[in-house]
């Protein structure tokens, strides 16, 4: 076992105890066990079916636009994936003014449908919940399959063509294999986020109908105070991420498409006007579903971005800062623990249950452990960080380890017949080959971290608020304009760490 | 004689560095934000002393205990008088220990262990350009057609919401939950918290939002806009009132006290309309900004004392869950 090895599976045990500690520091503190309600079974059985279907329904519609982006190459190509990947890192309660601002019932959607003399669509109810986290993890499935499109050398492609493969074939013999590859991952993850989501499910869902687990959770903490509901709550989720991964591990099928010297070749298998036709339909309706909302909820923030007060500056600063450093750590721990994941599957599941770990767990649980030695208080932003390495692991390993599978597959015995390990092997093999999912990684989590409001709200000193923390302090002292602004800067923020951390792993591939 | 002098400015300046530490208020994010009363009242009053205010912001209640005995918490300011009930039952205050009276509230007050800062009454805000059949009565509300569109606060997760369910309750008695049950339709949808339904209200989503009969004072005075009224309701209106306490086991007595003794001051409550956009608990109505005087206001106010309301805290939200078809 190498040396990297070691440290990822190191890694995963520390991410582990991370995970579980809190859980029992919150359970060790309950006063009582009253089990759980007949309510609490309800808010699981919809928890799950909406999770489910969100998650298929976003994988599904995903497909036809990575594959979309994946074939063509257009003028603004890079932007329009740039941006695309916007409401996976917006804070939730301006993606729920988007949603309702194009969907609801003064939205151009329903002034349209009026012109017909049909009655406007509503949103709320169970089909809210599922729009909402579509446009949520849409974005997300997107990306990933993109970087599993792009991830079939262009050998094949090549060999395809000089085979006479239409399109029909490329995708039983290319694509298919990839998506075998891919998709089951995809999946779990968005499923997991949305076990996770509560304040999109209840602004949506209408009412009491649509109460998730992770509601529960809050109603247990917050207004009965009842420690030992929300851990059985807790350690209930974390159970369904257990199960969730287990299943979706024995579904992922290797892809074995083999080694490559990542040309990019023109696909000639898709050229047919049908196929064109297909495709620009296929973006411009994404275009319209994730970019519109946020678009539309956004350009009266625009003219007050340069008056936002200097606070806000500080702490979009605070923000970068989080996100920087997050982005460095969990790159290095994703690295190693991907690196594990080859000899020991577990390590893939810890990395992917950080998702199904209530917040509001983690951060009490912390409080409680952290309380009797330090103030916790004082401790804010670093907790912070520590919370967002955790919860953006899953995400950084769901793009390294296909990757590192690869890597292994094509590389691993000529690495090996050259004796090539440790620091040589990952500065000639490992980052060379893995920098494209490794900036990805980055940039995605640097862009969660700047947007994360999470725990920062358990934490805080006023002088330590971070972006979305002030985004929603204006947004309670009624100041809209000014919370979009601030929107507004959130984004660039997190858009902007986000593709430099994906143009220098591009840049640097060449 | 020098040396006393001298031991005497020692003395003076131990003393100085002990009272050094800062009075640590815990409170709720929106009252310490830079756009809450938060800075404007600990200006005001590191004015008078030297001394400094730190505020902590978060959930109050849980994490008061959460912490218990160990709490860090010199004062706390912020908790209504639904949840103070519960604040109270954790043992960790002391009695205010300041004379109240004069207090500008339309209820009494007999709470010895918390101090009244500022109060509203909740209400349904609206749009008078978008609303024309406006319901003058709870039961209007109900029997309104049901395209009439309202968002409202869960009361399992917001203050607001739990105090709506008071309102339905301390109104309607045992028919809450048919009470409920009928204003189901009309409900676009409920909200995790205020921010969100405000501004699905502000965005066009809705009619009316539940909010409180202040709401309008900050389109009125921040953004000249008259078109933002609260229906007032012949029934009543439900009370909020947010109180602040003194932890007892405080290790600046002194410090805390003057806190407490300070909130009913002329210098703190002027300080509350415009940077809470609510009432002050007690403050002279001359010296209100004028575009309070523009608001319109309920006779009729409703509140359960804190123990009546951690009493009926379950039942009324059971009401709602019921009502509201889950």
């Amino acid at each position: 076992m190498g040396r990297g090895t070691r440290i990822g599976i190191a890694a995963a045990l520390v991410v582990a105890v991370v995970l579980l500690l809190p859980l029992g520091a919150v359970a060790w503190r309950a006063e009582g066990w009253d089990g759980l309600t007949a309510s609490d079974w309800g808010a699981l059985r919809f928890t799950l079916w909406q999770a489910a279907l969100s998650a298929g329904l976003s994988v599904l519609l995903a497909i036809p636009v990575a594959r979309a982006l994946a074939r063509r190459r257009f003028a603004g190509r890079g932007a329009v994936i740039l941006l695309l990947g916007a409401p996976f890192i917006l804070p939730v309660i301006v993606a729920v003014l988007g949603l309702v601002a194009l969907f609801g019932r003064s939205g151009p959607i329903s002034l349209v449908l009026g012109w017909f003399g049909v009655d406007p669509v509503s949103i709320y109810g169970a089909q809210g919940v599922i729009l909402a986290h579509v446009f949520f993890n849409m974005p997300l499935a997107t990306r990933l399959m993109v970087q599993g499109w792009q991830g079939i050398p262009g050998e094949r492609i090549r060999l395809a063509a000089s085979l006479g493969f239409d399109a029909r074939d490329t995708r039983r013999f290319l694509e298919w294999p990839m998506l075998r590859a891919i998709v089951p991952g995809v999946f779990l993850v968005i499923f997991l986020i949305c076990t996770t989501s509560f304040a999109v499910a209840l602004a949506l869902g209408g009412g009491p109908r649509s109460t998730t687990v992770e509601l529960a959770i809050y109603q247990a903490f917050r207004f009965d105070f009842d420690l030992g509901r929300a851990a059985i709550l807790g350690a209930l989720q974390l159970a369904l991420g257990v199960g969730a991964a287990l299943s979706s591990l024995r579904m992922t099928l290797p892809s074995g498409f083999g080694a490559g010297q990542d040309r990019i070749v023109r696909r000639w298998d898709s050229a047919g006007w049908v196929l064109r036709l297909q495709d620009t339909v296929a973006i411009v309706l994404a275009c319209g579903f994730l970019l519109l909302p946020i678009g539309m909820i956004l350009a009266d923030g625009l003219s007050h971005v340069t008056a936002l007060p200097a606070s806000v500056w500080w702490a979009t600063l605070r923000s970068l800062a989080i996100a920087l450093a997050a982005a460095m750590l969990t790159v290095s721990l994703a690295l190693a623990m991907s690196l594990a994941a080859l000899r020991a599957g577990w390590v893939e599941v810890v990395g992917t249950l950080s998702i199904a770990a209530s917040p509001l767990v983690l951060g009490t649980g912390l409080y409680i452990l952290l309380l009797p030695w330090v103030n916790p208080i004082a401790l804010a932003l670093p907790i912070v960080l520590l919370v967002n390495v955790v919860l953006a692991l899953p995400f950084a390993l769901r793009a390294l380890i296909p990757a590192m599978r690869d890597l292994h597959a094509n590389y691993g015995r000529l690495s090996s017949s050259l004796s090539l390990t440790g620091f040589t092997w990952l500065r000639l093999v490992g980052l060379p080959r893995l920098r494209r999912p490794a900036g990805f990684a980055a940039g995605l989590t640097a862009a969660l971290a700047a947007g994360d409001l999470g725990v920062i709200a358990l934490f805080a000193t006023p002088d330590q608020a971070t972006l979305p923390l002030v985004l929603y302090q204006l947004m309670g002292a009624y100041r809209m304009e000014e919370a979009k602004a601030a929107a507004i800067v959130l984004i660039v923020l997190s858009l902007g760490l986000f593709w430099i951390f994906e143009k220098g792993s591009r840049d640097a591939a060449t | 004689m020098k040396l006393t002098t001298a031991i005497a400015t020692g003395l003076t300046l131990i003393a100085s560095a002990a009272t050094a530490e800062p009075l640590t208020v815990y409170a709720p994010d929106y009252f310490a934000s830079e756009w809450g009363p938060g800075p404007a009242i600990k200006t005001a009053f590191e004015a008078d002393c030297a001394c400094e205010i730190e505020y902590v912001t978060g959930d109050l209640l849980p994490r008061l205990r959460l912490e218990g005995e160990r709490t860090g918490a010199d004062v706390v300011i912020g908790l209504n008088t639904d949840d103070a009930e519960r604040a109270r039952q954790t043992g960790l205050f002391a009695p205010h220990g300041v004379t109240i009276e004069g207090l500008t509230m339309p209820v009494d007050w007999t709470d010895d262990t918390f101090v009244p800062f500022n109060w509203g009454h909740t209400a349904f805000v609206y749009d008078t350009t978008k609303l024309d059949a406006v319901p003058t009565t709870f039961q209007g509300l109900l029997d309104a057609p049901d395209d009439l569109r309202i968002v409202i606060q869960d009361p399992r997760t917001s203050v607001s919401g739990l105090a709506l369910a008071l309102w339905m309750k301390s109104v309607f008695g045992d028919d809450t939950q048919a009470a409920w049950e009928a204003l189901a339709p009309k409900i676009v949808t409920v909200t995790r918290g205020w921010s969100e339904a405000y501004g699905m209200f502000t965005e066009g989503e809705a009619d009316m939002v539940l909010s409180y009969t202040t709401s309008p004072a900050y389109h009125i005075i921040a953004e000249e806009d008259l078109t933002k009224k609260a229906a007032i309701f012949d029934e009543g209106h439900y009370v909020m009132v947010e109180t602040a306490g003194q932890i007892a086991g405080t290790d600046q007595p002194e410090l805390a006290q003057a806190f407490l003794d300070f909130i009913l001051t002329e210098d703190f409550q002027s300080i509350i309309p415009e940077g809470n956009w609510s009432l002050p608990a007690k403050l002279d109505p001359a010296k209100m900004p004028e575009g309070f005087a523009m608001l319109d206001m309920p006779d009729t106010a409703l509140l359960f004392s804190s123990d009546e309301a951690e009493a009926l805290r379950d039942t009324v939200v059971a009401e709602f869950e019921a009502g509201l078809g889950r």
